[in-house]
């Protein structure tokens, strides 16, 4: 398939764009491959593009029930940051974003990674302390972050309230300058177009009904576009990680499955150029390339799949939004939606072999496993290609909780609404 | 979202602080099984349909409730006191179930 | 004067002229008339420039589904952008301006962007602006370079930074019935409702109600429908069971039948009035939902069927009848369907000429040629508009022979000169709220449109909502909602006949009209966001062919109107492409809200107060100490109470040091207070703490640490035996509600047969804390009641007395290792106890202290606070194991022990002493090396100070290690701050280890 480029661009322009072919070829079903990867998301389309390039294992599955990029890869709030305290953590997500620097050329497909920053206010001088703590940690893990005060922030981001009268004043902010967004349906499409170059079956409506198994081992999967057998089965499904694993006899895990709304406020000028983040409450707020301020706050707080949220959270988001932002009270919300997270029991993910034979998991990302996608999908691919972990996830083990190797950012301890 | 608290009435799901799957046994305070432990703590049924959970009422009457609740669709079935229910009101401190 | 005024007629008001003024310039209107209806009166014609194409644009829609004219309006300096000018009533003084445009809307050099045409097809921006692999632009940085300029071009209006001095307000509603749209279905089922004696709430998004019957100019009982409106009216609002809200929109429809609405209070008000709000946010609670918002008109899809002039064939009727106003002086009419001759014969009634009627259908019902006849000009059957002509205005269109069985335009083109084409390419019921309500829409083939699904039991639908286009089927409707509730009909509502004619509902199945060659102007489908009819055939190509694939791909249905207008026609051309039906394609689901919302009225009250404020019964008298305030958590607590000239540091060691020297006196009335008692309060404590409680006398107190159920350390306090069966329990501010709520859970939850009740008491008691070698003596000055002497009230005793003439109650317990004593009294009591106490600390110095001389004391002597108890630590960690009583088993006892909680290689609590003099920071790192390299942190400092103990700057860390580094030097490194230095690692307990101070 053609290069996509510039020149490309404009050759197409001249005949009319009627030479364009799929970004993805849509097969059918082979009746076995060696890895089969359950879910279409980021993370999954992501690990079967790794398995190919990096591993060389191309005989590979990806079955989704939907359309591809349909879950929270196309639900998000677009952020990426490696702005980490924990060690585990900061060495994953730092390796995620260096994935990201190059990932448009990787796939040769524009993702759009705008490395605007992320800026963390923080509002008391503890919660300063706190967010300079994390700010250092990253600095000795080699990761960029540095402090603002308030008049380099009030510079930064014209609009914000930086007044000592605002309920929660803003005495400093941490800044990783080169997080930022991306476009994050252009995401999925691109890992899926580059695996499936690569001879990757990208097979959409198409959902898991059963697991096969030989004694305790799995061995493929039953879907409603028929059986598909598989040395190794991937599951990559997020929000539907318990929905999916029941399948496979799972019947409890240290994951819940929570709604969080995001919102996107009408077109806008350049209003906003890096991406804010209030301590007095729960606001992340960016703006997207088309000029909609993308947002959220907190999830619901109650296990959902329903992908549809509730109003107090609707208008606890917008109430910070109008503190922080008060020349904004008058731009007005376009859109909101849910998407379903898989909260873990201590806010950090899950990606392991196991917990059957055969059997290979990746989930627990919380409300932030957009930002993972390279990392997650490069060690997942490492892990299932060799039946170990690499060292970047050897922490993220299912068996951590028990042994209480957690890795807890926020120190909520095992209450998932408050991770 | 509306929770029918048995003490207050239809109130707005603001008013109410979630606590999660009621599904779990908290293991006898003196067990030594650490696996049951473990579970209690960590793991989770994470139904996707009808889910028994507690909420608290802690803009209310701040009554623990035990509420059966569609995951899928949010629509409640039932609320109940959750001292009122059968499980909690089995299971004696100090001795076991 | 206005050129397209009609001379009569409409529902404005024209005794008045209102004036306003758009990109600048003046204009006059009528009362009743909106800015597009105003601005049309005035001959103009480009309202907007398109978002991608910065095409000249005009209005297309008369309501909500308005893509292209949309304006910012100014209020002062605060914007207010993208609002349909079909939405903005006028008001004297109005200012709006045009956007997406530079320098004008005139000259836009964005349009240049039209050469770009084909290049900038559908997601064009996918494949390109990668940059190079190598060099300075590799990475990001050549896509960034790009995105600045894209950023720039793209977006709509501009957002101000002046804060908002509007008011904005939330209202709770509960009703039995809310009806939804206040056209003829919502006004019958709102009449059948209210007589049935049901609480009813009627909200219209129009400024009134009534819905087409406003101005369809169509006869009731023989007497004009406006008439009927305005009694209906009259009657629903002098019952008292009835709340009307006009301009209210309901925009969101949530779970347990929740409903929001978005009421525009003050928006059409010169003077709104004081303190009124400016928009209201309706959450309304409803027994049920008469779904009555009526159905949307469809454009179609053509070559040039963009350019200003061309609009929906209702929309164009309704500016006639409700505005007074002409949109264009020659009409073509163009339509699939027979509701389009109605307004060509309201257009030609109120004065247009209507050159001719273009129908793709070969033929067309009785009832349509009648109103062919009615609106004159020619009627085309079997043709189609192949496509327009015009810039800024339209001048023409050019006709082809149709066929709507193969969809081929065939023949010459013929062109009739127009500077209006009203065009209808059927209708699409609004089932936005039934669709957010978690329903799936049906595809209905003989009304070309999506239906509403079965409805559940919390809503029923009525009217155009169903796919009913006629006033006698609305009201049918209406009542049969209503009926429905209790299964019998009312007879109660009487609702007269109309006499509009009986017209054919069903469109023909064509939605795009397409030249076989591909040649002729663009076809649109989304206007605003400028996707074509071959964007979404390129999409087809590409294989993005799942509707959210082609949403997504092509920004199709994505703009502000959130595709009201194009949604359909999209899908159909899809449709199209793949060979399949339209419902095998599919739909996607509807998202609140339903129109935009802005995000002050959601915030509410809450717009200028985020948070309630916390303060202590003592606030005002530390602000007038002039003490400065700190923030924590909701509370507002003094963080030193500094004399002129003094830093916070030096303010923070004159107050510490005279607690250390002489006797100081702090507000911890903030501390959280839960009152434990019953039979079990005892026993419930052995549970909860990890150390005993029942083992404490009665009359003492005792230091208590609490555990996670996961073993990890979660708060501390003291607690206080009141009586056998009762407790005073302390915790920390920050996590006061977590215990509490903790606490209840497991009472509820886990031991419901203890006979135990809780009730949180933080705001009923006010207290003090007095330390200091004097202490005993401020006391002994003032108390009444009690002995205070070492006998009396020995360390960790409680007492009860009176100072000041006011109950209150002394434990002898310290935080600041000082002889020490906390003194609580009612709140209410709080200043009259505290300005005794200072009364009587006056003769021995007593100096009030702040947050930062508590932590200063507290970090002295190694005590842990939230900083420590961080929710990463156990009891081992913060030295703390001497609390875990192996005599019985305790919350997270089970669960303390696990390997990852007694590692070796956990952080752990040390003293940090600055070896260099220069000040600690939290936050900063502690690191082996000397050599400034940012790498090998082995902790963190978690406390500072200065201590004027020790004469150093000391601090509390956590460090790998923890006590086998004591006697060790370390550095800390900040590189935020720049800070690194040398330190040694020491004991916490910096200052009288052995406590005899407070036990003196």
């Amino acid at each position: 398939m053609k290069e996509y480029s510039a020149l490309a661009l404009l050759r197409n322009a001249f005949s009319g764009n009627r030479d364009w072919k799929p970004a993805w070829r849509k097969p059918d079903p082979k009746p076995q491959y060696d890895v089969v990867i359950v879910g279409g998301g980021g993370h999954g389309l992501a690990t079967a593009h790794y398995l190919a390039s990096e591993h060389g294992i191309t005989d590979v599955a990806v079955v989704e029930k939907g359309w591809l990029g349909g879950g929270n890869v196309g639900r998000n709030t677009t952020i990426i940051r490696s702005n980490y305290l924990l060690p585990a953590n900061t060495g994953f997500y730092e390796h995620s974003m260096k994935l990201w620097e190059t990932l448009s050329h990787e796939l040769n497909y524009n993702v759009m990674f705008s490395q605007r920053g992320i800026l963390n206010l923080a509002h008391t001088p503890g919660q300063a302390d706190d967010y300079i703590r994390r700010g250092n940690a990253m600095r000795h893990d080699g990761i960029d972050a540095v402090w603002m005060n308030p008049a380099e922030i009030a510079r930064k981001v014209p609009g914000l309230d930086v007044s000592a009268k605002a309920r929660f004043p803003i005495v400093g902010g941490l800044m990783q300058p080169r997080a930022g967004t991306a476009r994050h349906d252009a995401v999925a499409w691109g890992y899926a177009r580059a695996a499936d170059r690569r001879g990757v079956d990208m097979l959409e409506n198409c959902e898991v009904t059963g697991f096969l198994r030989d004694g305790d081992r799995i061995v493929g999967v039953t879907t409603t576009r028929g059986e598909i057998r598989a040395k190794k089965v991937a599951v990559a499904v997020a929000g539907s990680t318990g929905r999916v694993m029941k399948l496979a006899g799972i019947d409890r895990l240290p994951i819940e499955s929570h709604v969080l709304q995001a919102f996107v406020s009408e077109s806008l000028k350049p209003a906003i150029d890096t991406v804010v983040t209030f301590g007095g409450g729960h606001l992340y707020v960016s703006q997207s390339d088309k000029g909609g301020l993308v947002f959220g706050g907190d999830i619901d707080g109650y296990n959902s799949y329903a992908q549809r949220g509730n109003l107090p959270v609707v208008e606890e988001v917008m109430s910070e939004m109008a503190a922080l932002f008060p020349g904004w009270a008058g731009v007005r919300l376009l859109r909101s939606w849910g998407g379903i997270m898989d909260m873990s029991m201590d806010g950090s993910p899950i990606i392991t072999a196991g917990p059957l034979p055969g059997l290979y998991l990746n989930t627990g990302w919380c409300y932030g496993g957009f930002k993972a996608t390279p990392a997650s999908g490069w060690c997942f691919a490492w892990t299932i290609a060799r039946d170990e972990p690499h060292p970047l996830n050897a922490a993220f083990t299912l068996e951590r909780f028990h042994r209480g190797a957690v890795i807890d950012e926020k120190g909520q301890g095992a209450t998932p609404r408050l991770h | 979202m509306l929770i029918t608290c048995p003490c207050c009435g239809p109130r707005d799901v603001a008013e109410f602080t979630y606590q999660g799957d009621a599904s779990r046994s908290r293991p006898d305070p003196a067990s030594t099984d650490q696996a049951a432990w473990n579970a209690y703590v960590y793991d989770r049924v994470n139904t996707a349909g009808a889910h028994r959970e507690y909420w608290q009422h802690s803009g209310g009457c701040r009554s623990h409730l035990v509420v059966l609740r569609s995951t899928l669709t949010h629509r409640i079935d039932s609320v109940r006191f959750a001292r009122d229910e059968a499980d909690g009101a089995r299971r004696r401190s100090g001795s076991p179930a | 004067m206005s050129p397209r005024r009609t001379a009569s007629g409409g529902r404005i008001d024209r005794s008045r002229s209102i004036s306003f003024r758009f990109d600048g310039k003046r204009y006059a209107g009528h009362p009743g008339d909106t800015l597009a209806s105003a601005l049309l009166a005035n001959g103009v014609s480009l309202f907007a420039r398109s978002f991608k194409y910065h095409r000249p644009r005009g209005v297309i829609a008369a309501g909500v589904d308005e893509p292209n004219a949309l304006v910012t309006v100014l209020r002062g300096e605060v914007r207010e952008p993208n609002l349909p000018a079909t939405q903005v009533e006028i008001v004297d003084g109005l200012v709006a301006e045009s956007q997406n445009r530079f320098p004008s809307l005139e000259r836009d050099v964005g349009a240049l962007n039209q050469l770009g045409g084909r290049l900038f097809s559908a997601g064009f921006y996918y494949k390109t602006f990668m940059g190079p692999v190598a060099g300075p632009l590799k990475g990001t940085r050549f896509w960034m370079a790009c995105e600045a300029v894209i950023r720039r071009a793209a977006g709509l209006g501009r957002a101000g930074h002046a804060p908002d001095t509007a008011r904005y307000e939330k209202m709770n509603a509960f009703c039995d019935v809310l009806v939804v749209g206040g056209g003829p279905a919502g006004l019958a089922a709102a009449l059948a409702a209210a007589r049935s004696g049901r609480r009813v709430v009627l909200a219209d998004l129009d400024p009134a109600f009534g819905g087409a019957l406003k101005w369809s100019g169509e006869l009731l009982d023989g007497e004009p429908a406006a008439g009927w409106v305005a009694e209906t009216i009259s009657a629903l609002a002098a019952m008292d069971n009835v709340r009307l809200l006009p301009r209210t929109t309901v925009w969101g429809y949530y779970d347990g039948n929740t409903l929001a609405a978005l009421e525009r209070v003050g928006d059409h008000l010169r003077d709104p009035g004081k303190g009124a709000p400016r928009h209201r946010h309706w959450v309304i609670r409803a027994g049920h939902v008469v779904l009555a918002t009526g159905a949307f008109e469809r454009p179609m899809v053509f070559p040039g069927n963009d350019r200003p002039g061309v609009m929906l064939a209702s929309a164009a009727g309704r500016y006639a009848a409700e505005y007074g106003v002409l949109p264009a002086e020659r009409f073509v009419v163009f339509a699939n369907n027979d509701s389009a001759y109605a307004a060509a014969a309201r257009l030609r009634e109120a004065g247009a000429t209507v050159a001719a009627i273009v129908d793709v259908r070969p033929d067309v019902s009785a009832g349509a040629r009648a109103l062919a006849a009615r609106a004159g000009g020619e009627l085309l059957l079997g043709h189609a508009v192949a496509d327009t002509s015009g810039g800024r205005r339209l001048t023409g269109v050019a006709l082809r022979r149709f066929d709507a069985a193969t969809k081929t335009l065939s023949g010459e083109p013929r062109r009739i000169e127009a500077d209006g084409l009203a065009v209808s390419g059927g209708w699409s019921p609004a089932i936005h709220l039934a669709s957010q309500a978690g329903a799936k829409a049906r595809w209905d083939e003989t009304l070309q449109a999506f239906l509403p699904p079965q409805p559940d039991a919390g809503w029923s639908g009525a009217g155009a909502f169903l796919g009913h286009a006629s006033t006698t089927a609305a009201f049918a409707d209406g009542l049969a909602a209503v009926a429905a509730l209790d299964g019998s009909l009312s007879d109660a509502v009487d609702l007269p006949a109309s006499d509009a004619p009986d017209l054919d509902a069903a469109p023909a199945p064509v939605f795009e009209i397409r030249a076989a060659d591909g040649r002729g102007s663009k076809a649109f489908v989304d206007f605003q966001h400028d996707v074509t009819a071959e964007d979404v055939r390129l999409a087809h190509r590409e294989g993005f062919v799942s509707v959210e694939h082609l949403k997504r791909y092509t920004t199709l249905g994505m703009a502000t109107d959130q595709g009201k207008t194009s949604n359909v026609a999209g899908l159909a051309i899809m449709a199209d492409a793949r060979g399949m039906a339209i419902d095998d394609v599919g739909t996607t689901r509807f998202r609140p809200p339903f129109a935009p919302v802005s995000i002050g009225a959601l915030a509410a009250e809450r717009f200028g107060e985020l948070k309630p404020d916390r303060l202590t019964p003592l606030h005002d008298w530390h602000v007038e100490q002039g003490a400065t305030m700190y923030a924590a958590g909701l509370w507002h607590r003094p963080m030193i109470y500094g004399h002129p000239g003094e830093t916070v540091e030096q303010a923070c060691v004159r107050e510490a040091r005279a607690v250390r020297d002489s006797v100081g006196i702090v507000d911890v009335s903030t501390l959280g207070k839960i009152m434990v008692q019953g039979p079990d309060a005892a026993a419930f404590l052995d549970r909860v703490y990890t150390n005993l409680f029942s083992t404490l006398p009665v009359g003492k107190a005792r230091y208590g640490l609490m555990l996670r159920e996961d073993g990890f350390a979660f708060d501390d306090g003291t607690t206080w035996r009141l009586a056998e069966t009762e407790f005073l329990m302390t915790t920390t501010t920050a996590n006061a509600g977590r215990v509490m709520q903790h606490l209840e859970y497991m009472l509820d939850v886990v031991w419901p047969d203890l006979k135990v009740i809780l009730t949180s008491v933080t705001d009923e008691w006010a207290g003090a804390a007095i330390s200091g070698p004097k202490a005993r003596a401020v006391l002994s000055a003032c108390v009444a009641g009690t002995a205070v002497d070492n006998d009396a009230l020995p360390f960790m005793g409680i007492v009860h007395g009176a100072i000041g003439g006011a109950p209150v109650m002394i434990c002898r317990l310290s935080f600041s290792g000082e002889l020490a004593y906390e003194v609580y009294c009612g709140a209410g009591h709080g200043s009259q106890v505290w300005d005794a106490l200072m009364a009587a600390g006056q003769p021995f110095g007593i100096v009030p202290y702040g947050l930062e001389a508590l932590g200063t004391l507290r970090i002295e002597k190694g005590h842990v606070t939230g900083a420590e108890i961080d929710g990463r630590t156990t009891a081992r960690d913060l030295h703390l194991s001497w609390m875990l009583s192996k005599k019985k088993p305790f919350v997270g006892s089970a669960m303390m022990d696990r390997e990852g909680l007694v590692a070796e290689d956990r952080l752990q609590l040390v003293g940090l002493v600055s070896l260099d003099g220069q000040a600690l920071n939290g936050g900063a790192h502690v690191v082996e090396h000397g050599d400034r390299t940012l790498s090998g942190s082995i902790g963190h400092v978690t406390s500072v100070c200065f201590s004027p103990a020790l004469g150093k700057y000391i601090a509390l860390a956590l460090v790998r290690g923890g006590k086998t580094r004591h006697g060790s030097r370390a550095f800390i490194s900040d590189p935020l701050r720049g800070r690194f230095g040398p330190v040694a690692i020491v004991s916490h307990h910096f200052f009288d280890p052995e406590g005899s101070r407070m036990h003196g």
